[in-house]
């Protein structure tokens, strides 16, 4: 019999904390087994967040940094400067990445560099306990939207892939999920694709990975995947949004 | 010929994997816990099991290693 | 040894910062200190270097935290309003035991403030400039040759004790021209075996990071940190003693400050005034000793700065408030003339 699937290497053997059925842990072994399969663990330096992800420095294998809130395209591109050869990947959060780093991820998509993004949105700000974030949806009750979104007071979700879509310098921009295994696959091959892309000098790379928290949404694991597919997915619609040649 | 074995100690019991099978071969533990608390997955039906790494393709936390 | 040239303050200290090795500098503009940016702009991209003009401040210290942790010579260089931007990269640098140059050329504040020379940002150098227990090495250079000598030194200490080091100018400073030598470069034996460069796949993880959430962890990397700063504070205190020999009254000033305090006290010394200066080249560590010393000799101490007072409280500590200090001042980008300082000194007599 032939081994089909097991832990990538790229992983630690380091136990995950993450609450029980959250996707982080999903999209950290796929992020693994891009590094493993490219072969690239060896020359890959990885920038963990502030927020849930925050300890992804010790369960990615390669060399990691760890950013303040928000700054880790801005850490990104201070390391990719000095080691062009090596492979520069950020993991991020959407109150990381969306409201706190929001100046630092749209000038650093707007300089193209060539670095790699997975960025992690699942409407809420999970290690602070479930406040809303810059992507909560219209009417999503959160600790700080307890009479759920008003846009009237809270505005709207915001739209990275089609915000970051109307700059000119950016490579490759798509919106995947991981609700179910035709996803997760999907998912794969947007997130290899996003560190092939760097490998091969196309510059800035973004994959939106549209995740869920059943914690702080008060849901079981599958049904918050559930309600990934029925909520947040109409008003962040899947799809590549820009892929330069 | 398929063989699935689970890391039951990294399991936290979530189902996903649960959800994900085809074969509806997987339960969490009514009776076991694990030493974290958790109710661990296992598996119903080895003999009916093919093998498709659709539970270890939804695992968070690598608990299931797949051979064929 | 460099033939002498003819070179502004900022440039100096730009050109002895590549010296110095560093090829990677990120910044954002702000008055008074854009001529480093602009000599930077010119210069990295013929030496093979970095020059990258960052959307914002936090963005410019965090592409330095960046570029620090894979062991490259990286700075930034702003001006008051920007350093307090620049705070939370500081403290993620210091947390993370990073060295990295951080130019403060200062203005007077606070808020906006206005854009004429200020030394108004003592504190928030000395103190640990951000969130947390931590120090930066400061340096205040009192000419054009100190602004490239103390550049090389800042970026050579920050790397042997893996931590910020701030050279914290002022407007007059970094506009100013004079002669200087520029230095030549030295060879670096830091150890750099902590920076994240590519496991090769030859050596486990390197991890850059200043989040320790088991309490007692935070408590002991607080404390080695300290037990490195204990180490600082008695080697690498650095200060310029002026007539102090026979002194009654001593000086005490740094900067652009001590420029002017040093005509002061020569004109003094014409009249008959036994005075001398103490300038402090390192402002953290801070030259307790000679201080100390000093406060066993003279009468009376006279702090010429521009700020409130803000170094004359390190003054009064390091004399345990032996002898009485006077504070004479300017702020807002007003410059107090020689003979205001003498009126000081004469009336500490």
């Amino acid at each position: 019999m032939a081994v089909v699937f097991e832990k990538p290497h790229a992983l630690t053997d380091a136990v995950l904390h993450y609450c029980p059925g959250c996707p982080h842990g999903i999209v950290h072994r796929l992020v693994a087994e891009a590094i493993d399969e490219l072969g690239i663990e060896g020359k890959t330096i990885g920038i963990a967040p502030v927020g849930c992800s925050v300890m992804a420095y010790d369960y990615f294998r390669c060399d990691m940094v760890e950013a303040a809130h928000g700054r880790a395209p801005a850490v990104a591109t201070g390391i990719k400067r000095c080691m062009p050869d090596n492979v520069v990947f950020t993991y991020q959060g959407d109150g990381d990445l969306a409201s706190i780093g929001l100046c630092e991820t749209v000038s650093t998509a707007c300089r193209g560099e060539n670095i790699t993004i997975i960025f992690i949105n699942n409407a809420i700000y999970g290690m602070t306990g479930g406040q809303m974030a810059p992507t909560s949806l219209l009417g999503q009750v959160t600790q700080t939207s307890p009479y759920g979104r008003d846009p009237k007071t809270q505005g709207y979700p915001i739209k990275i892939c089609e915000l970051l879509s109307t700059l000119d310098a950016p490579a490759y921009l798509e919106r995947v999920t991981v609700t179910d295994v035709k996803n997760v696959k999907n998912a794969k091959r947007a997130i290899k694709k996003a560190f092939q892309n760097q490998i091969e000098g196309k510059g800035f790379s973004l994959v939106e990975v549209l995740s869920a928290c059943p914690t702080n949404w008060g849901m079981t694991p599958t049904d918050a995947l559930q309600w990934v597919t029925d909520k947040m997915v109409p008003v962040y619609p899947l799809g590549c949004f820009r892929d330069k040649e | 010929m398929a063989k699935v074995t689970f890391n039951e100690e990294l399991c936290k019991g979530c189902g996903l994997c649960v959800a994900a099978c085809p074969k509806q071969i997987l339960a969490l533990s009514k009776v076991r816990l694990n030493q974290k608390g958790h109710s661990p997955v296992e598996m119903t039906n080895q003999e009916a099991c093919i093998g498709c790494a659709f539970c270890a393709t939804m695992c968070p936390d690598c608990v299931i290693r797949v051979e064929r | 040894m460099s033939e002498k040239v003819l070179m502004k303050g900022n440039e100096a200290l730009a050109e002895a910062a590549i010296i110095a090795g560093c090829r990677h500098y990120f910044g954002y503009p702000i008055t008074p200190q854009t001529e480093v940016a602009a000599y930077m702009a010119k210069r990295m991209p013929k030496i093979g270097g970095t020059f990258l003009q960052a959307e914002s401040e936090i963005a410019a210290i965090n592409m330095v935290y960046g570029a620090a942790s894979t062991g490259h010579r990286a700075m930034t260089s702003s001006s008051s309003p920007g350093i307090s931007l620049k705070c939370e990269g500081i403290s993620y640098l210091a947390g993370a035991d990073l060295p990295a140059l951080i130019i403060n050329v200062q203005r007077g504040g606070p808020g906006l403030g206005g854009i004429q020379p200020g030394q108004s940002d003592y504190f928030l150098a000395t103190r640990g400039p951000g969130h947390g227990d931590f120090h930066v090495l400061v340096f205040a250079p009192s000419g054009v040759q100190e602004m490239a000598d103390l550049t090389l030194k800042a970026f050579d200490l920050a790397e042997k004790y893996r931590m910020p080091s701030m050279i914290l100018a002022d407007g007059t400073m970094g506009q100013m021209m004079e002669p200087v030598v520029l230095p030549e470069p030295q060879e670096s034996h830091n150890d750099l075996s902590w920076a994240v460069t590519g496991t090769n796949m030859e050596r486990e993880h390197n991890i850059v990071n200043s989040l320790y959430l088991q309490p007692q962890d935070l408590e002991d990397m607080n404390n080695q940190r300290f037990a490195r700063y204990a180490e600082i504070e008695k080697k690498e205190a650095m200060w310029e003693e002026f007539m102090m020999e026979d002194a009654e009254i001593c000086v005490v000033s740094y900067g652009i400050t001590a420029r002017i305090a040093r005509n002061a006290i020569n004109e003094a010394r014409k009249q008959g005034i036994k005075v001398g200066m103490i300038r402090p080249i390192t402002l953290w560590p801070f030259p307790k000793a000679p201080l100390a010393a000093a406060a066993d000799k003279v009468k009376h101490f006279v702090c010429v700065e521009l700020n409130m007072g803000q170094m004359k409280e390190d003054v009064e500590l390091a004399i345990s408030c032996k002898k009485p200090v006077d504070l004479c001042y300017r702020v807002g980008g007003m410059i107090p003339s020689p003979t205001e300082v003498l009126e000081a000194i004469k009336k500490a007599m």
